[in-house]
């Protein structure tokens, strides 16, 4: 007998498919299980309204569901709650360090213009004498920092809440 | 329910139009940085355009989606503000369009998250987290540009004597609106006005720049009647459904 629990561990098999060191489970994308006999009920929240991985999740999370023998998968797309990075799980957190991006910190409020940008540390040398080149990266989520100490280039998960 | 319809596809055709104006940018940009972030803010504004015409379709009943209503109507059949069409001009011009869109969209999606109707609210509550970084980005750039060398502020001043006719069509209501104030759904025009205005004043009065005294005002594309650029936007934008029908990719 398949229980919920089983559920979620296969979906920690699905990994995110524009940062596949994460699983959407560690992402937060996946907000609801329910199981009816052999129906499969998931709920998944996008990150960014124009996520393009949207899709691509939906049919990773049927096939990988399919070949554990749920019979039937059925993804539906919820808005609400909006997902916030407070969603990333703290094993995702220390993942997305390790590959290479600074995970989002708390950061001041937007409608404060010219406000000093949040200090993330260098996911290379980790230091926090590092400066926000832009606040828009190579994806919806990601924001580009560059390090004054090793000078090295990243990509920082910016915060969303 | 063809209320809430026609009410959801101006706000989906403000972000579809707006969307592809921005990712005329792509690979344009004035420096890179800028390129990538136009293009970012372009695909919050397309997926916004995609759940809100969704949701328009569902509310319409005809089997409509998405893509239907974003590639095969006419032009008089768009209801997006005259402002999103305008042409991008230079960067500064492209910067002021967006920022006296985002400081009307920001208070509009905050006030929508309250909406009576669920699947509106929930729509505007994502949509909102994504639109306070773009009014942040418009914002600083508006004042950047104003406060910035005499040529900035020649260029964005003339931008915002260029665009700043079409601001009073961001608030005008219809009949049928009205009754989705009536009901909870909609918030008043007079309010996001008044938001707007606070708003803008206070970016504009930073960024040196003055306010035009012509009050000669522009409207129109919430009913349908289109500037003469809206046509040529569509021809780019439905090309491929229109010569190769139902093609998918």
């Amino acid at each position: 007998m398949v229980t919920k629990d089983q559920i979620w561990l296969w979906l920690e098999e699905v990994s995110d498919p524009e940062i596949p060191v994460l699983t959407i489970v560690d992402l937060g994308v996946v907000r609801h299980v329910e199981l009816h006999g052999d129906l499969c009920e998931i709920k998944i929240t996008p990150t960014y309204s124009g996520c393009p991985a949207m899709k691509t999740i939906e049919d990773d999370i049927v096939s990988k569901l399919t070949e554990k023998g749920i019979e039937t998968v059925k993804v539906d797309l919820v808005l609400s709650p909006a997902w916030t990075t407070d969603w990333i799980s703290e094993k995702g957190r220390s993942k997305l360090l390790e590959y290479g991006i600074a995970p989002p910190v708390d950061e001041v409020d937007k409608s404060v213009l010219f406000a000093e940008p949040p200090k993330v540390g260098c996911p290379r040398c980790g230091s926090h004498n590092t400066r926000m080149v832009s606040l828009f990266g190579s994806t919806a989520c990601k924001a580009q920092y560059q390090c004054n100490e090793c000078l090295e280039p990243f990509d920082y998960f910016k915060c969303l809440k | 329910m063809s209320t809430l319809f026609n009410y959801i596809l101006k706000i989906g055709d403000d972000s579809l139009i707006l969307g592809h104006r921005l990712s005329e940018w792509c690979g344009h940009g004035p420096i890179l940085e800028e390129d990538i972030a136009m293009t970012n803010i372009a695909l919050d504004l397309v997926g916004q355009a995609t759940t809100l015409l969704n949701y328009a379709g569902e509310m319409e009943g005809k089997g409509r989606d998405a893509d239907a209503l974003a590639f095969l109507r006419f032009d008089r059949e768009y209801r997006n503000l005259l402002l999103v069409e305008q042409p991008n001009g230079d960067f500064g011009m492209t910067m002021m369009r967006q920022f006296l869109f985002d400081a009307y969209r920001l208070p509009l999606l905050e006030r929508l998250q309250k909406s009576s109707d669920v699947s509106l609210a929930a729509i505007a509550e994502k949509s909102l987290k994504e639109t306070k970084y773009h009014l942040k980005h418009s914002s600083e750039w508006v004042i950047r540009l104003g406060d910035g060398t005499e040529e900035s502020h020649r260029r964005v001043q003339d931008a915002l004597d260029t665009l700043w006719r079409y601001t009073d069509e961001l608030f005008q209501e219809d009949d049928a609106e009205k009754e989705l104030v009536v009901s909870g759904v909609i918030p008043p025009m007079s309010e996001i006005r008044e938001a707007w205005n606070a708003n803008v004043n206070r970016v504009l009065e930073e960024a040196t720049l003055t306010i035009p005294t012509n009050n000669w005002k522009h409207s129109g594309g919430r009913k349908g009647m289109h500037s003469e650029h809206l046509g040529y936007i569509l021809a780019e934008l439905q090309y491929m459904q229109r010569a190769y029908p139902n093609m998918e990719w």
